[in-house]
């Protein structure tokens, strides 16, 4: 059986070659990121400023879940605590504090690093649906911290936050102004996640999602990796939070509830998972849905549900994967 | 330096009662390929788990290089520089070969929590991943993913990657499983050449490996020594003859294989 034999080495042509570009981008990678930023640049031009920003502060959102689900292979169903906690504190320390914008958003995405070192160290001790029901419980524990809590709001929220003056200089308060600003968030967060997927930290990462026992028999502490990860998503989920409570000046208990949790799943995986632009493209496909046919009023979970399970069905890869998979390219 | 590297006194585990590794007391010396046999269910795999921590002990101590090691965790025994296999091919499979050794080497920098540092970095370990891969005959295969070799190679390639740790002492969990008699002659050679400065404990159902590699061999059946010494010696015993014979009948000599 030559095939099983160890010492003959005919091996076919390697497959497409991932050389990097710049940034760790490979050559298809590289022009999908360079469409992106014309998009991001150029796009509010053309649509409102305030649905662009609503977009991209989920699509940053997403990228920062699929940081665990992608690349270590952990189903967070409680992604949602981070969000909204960085959204509840970036808007109370500006409402309350007139603290600035960039301020605000720092105070943001460190509540939700924060918060992710102990939810983080208790659920990386399973996997799996444990894994997943464990941050689940610890979310809805959240959101009830933020029911009872007086400096939420309550049922009401934080509202008419204001956006102040960015460096205490650029006034936020046109949506053309803070477009800039919300896009700038997200183009430097996109890359900073590209960047640890595509680091030595990175390569740790992928070895532990294929195969952790052989991981640890190497010498790798695997929790360690598997903490620091999550508190990268979940202060990564905490700044996407922290700049959509500036751009929709409002920060309420939609934030923290469990189905913002799924909802992040759902875009992930409609874009597809373990792809750097796929959240991106499922955060772009939910929220236009969500936006444009808002008129169904509730049958708009109805088609979000249809959607869900075609993209289970039909094409699991999501919309990215199955792009990539169509032209033979890692995107 | 002590003569042996290896040791446990009164190594027990007990599953909800049930005992599948019972007052084991071994003995590794150093340099040596040792190992360690019995029929299905002896409690051999049970028993690698125990020594390289990933289950933890109910009772007894276990001592490497002179040092109680009874309560470590399973990464700092790597650590330590005694890694093992798996009988399950252990590669990372969405990762190339290349990367697949070179995940081992990368170790060596100690922890590698620098998210903010380009992957290029790692490039520094390709020439060292493709020598070990060229040991084991896997270079055409480097940009491949691990996932995508065949059997044998997959083996190989674990045999590369635990190499690049520089072990100690490696426990190989029956290398030769599932292999053809061509991958099972390779992987034979394989060992015996990967053996030398090193202290190997081999778990093998396949009694011809045994013969040709081993230097100790220590019996278990029911999670409890039967015997040890030589290949002549052990295969001699009755009791090791009776085991064999009582569950998986043919082997009792060394004719599994031909």
């Amino acid at each position: 059986m030559a095939e099983g034999s160890i010492a003959t080495a005919s091996p076919g042509a390697p497959p497409a070659t991932d050389e990097a570009t710049f940034f760790g981008f490979t050559r298809p990678q590289a022009a999908a990121f360079l469409a992106l930023v014309v998009i991001v640049l150029a796009s509010p031009f053309v649509v409102y400023p305030f649905f662009l920003m609503k977009l991209l502060c989920f699509a940053l959102f997403a990228c920062a879940f699929n940081l665990l689900i992608g690349y270590v292979g952990l189903l967070s169903f409680g992604h949602a605590a981070y969000f909204g906690m960085g959204a509840y504190v970036s808007g109370y320390a500006a409402k309350a504090w007139g603290v600035t914008p960039e301020v605000a958003i720092l105070l943001g995405a460190a509540t939700g690093a924060l918060l992710g070192i102990p939810f983080g160290w208790l659920a990386i001790r399973r996997t799996g649906i444990y894994f997943a029901m464990i941050t689940l419980a610890l979310a809805q524990m959240v959101y009830f911290f933020c029911v009872q809590a007086p400096f939420t709001g309550g049922e009401d929220g934080i509202q008419a936050i204001p956006r102040g003056h960015l460096f205490g200089i650029f006034d936020l308060s046109s949506d053309f102004a803070m477009y800039w600003v919300v896009a700038g968030v997200f183009l430097g967060g996109f890359l900073l996640i590209h960047r640890v997927v595509h680091s030595p930290f990175g390569q740790v990462l992928k070895a532990i999602r294929d195969n952790e026992p052989r991981a640890i028999s190497l010498g790798y502490r695997t929790d360690d990796y598997k903490l620091m990860a999550f508190v990268l998503s979940a202060g990564l989920a905490g700044l996407a939070g922290a700049v959509k409570a500036l751009a929709m000046r409002i920060a309420t208990l939609t934030d923290v509830l469990w189905t913002m949790s799924g909802e992040v799943v759902l875009m992930s995986l409609v874009g597809g998972l373990g792809t750097i632009f796929g959240p991106v493209a499922g955060a772009a496909a939910i929220v236009t849905m969500q936006t444009y046919l808002a008129e169904f009023g509730a049958w708009v979970l109805v088609i979000q549900g249809v959607i869900f399970i075609a993209a289970v069905l039909a094409f699991r890869r999501g919309i990215v994967g199955e792009i990539g998979n169509l032209l033979r390219v890692k995107l | 330096m002590s003569d042996t590297i290896l040791e446990t006194e009164g190594m027990t585990k007990e599953f909800r009662g049930f005992v599948a590794v019972s007052d084991v007391r071994l003995q590794v010396k150093r340099g040596t390929i040792h190992g360690l046999i019995g029929p299905n269910g002896a409690g051999k795999t049970t028993c690698f788990n125990l020594l390289t921590k990933f289950l933890p002990v109910t009772r007894g101590k276990i001592s490497y290089e002179g040092r109680d090691i009874t309560n470590l965790k399973p990464a700092d025994i790597a650590r330590l520089g005694l890694v093992r296999s798996f009988q399950i091919s252990a590669v990372f499979p969405h990762l190339t070969v290349l990367e697949n050794v070179r995940l081992a080497l990368q170790r060596a920098r100690g922890n590698s929590f620098d998210f903010w540092r380009p992957e290029s970095l790692l490039k520094q370990y390709d020439s060292r991943a493709m020598e070990l891969l060229e040991d084991v005959g896997l270079t055409g295969y480097a940009r491949h993913n691990a996932g995508e070799l065949p059997y044998g190679r997959k083996r190989a390639l674990e045999i590369a990657t635990t190499l690049a740790l520089e072990p100690t002492m490696m426990l190989l969990d029956e290398p030769t499983a599932g292999m053809t008699h061509d991958d099972v002659d390779r992987i034979v050679t394989l060992v015996k050449r990967v053996a030398a400065g090193r202290t190997v404990l081999l778990v093998e159902h396949n009694l011809k490996v045994v013969e040709g590699l081993c230097d100790t061999i220590t019996v278990l059946a029911r999670g409890a020594v039967l015997a040890q010494g030589d290949y002549a010696t052990v295969s001699r015993n009755p009791e090791v003859q009776a085991a064999y014979l009582g569950t998986d009948p043919g082997i009792a000599g060394s004719t599994q294989h031909g």
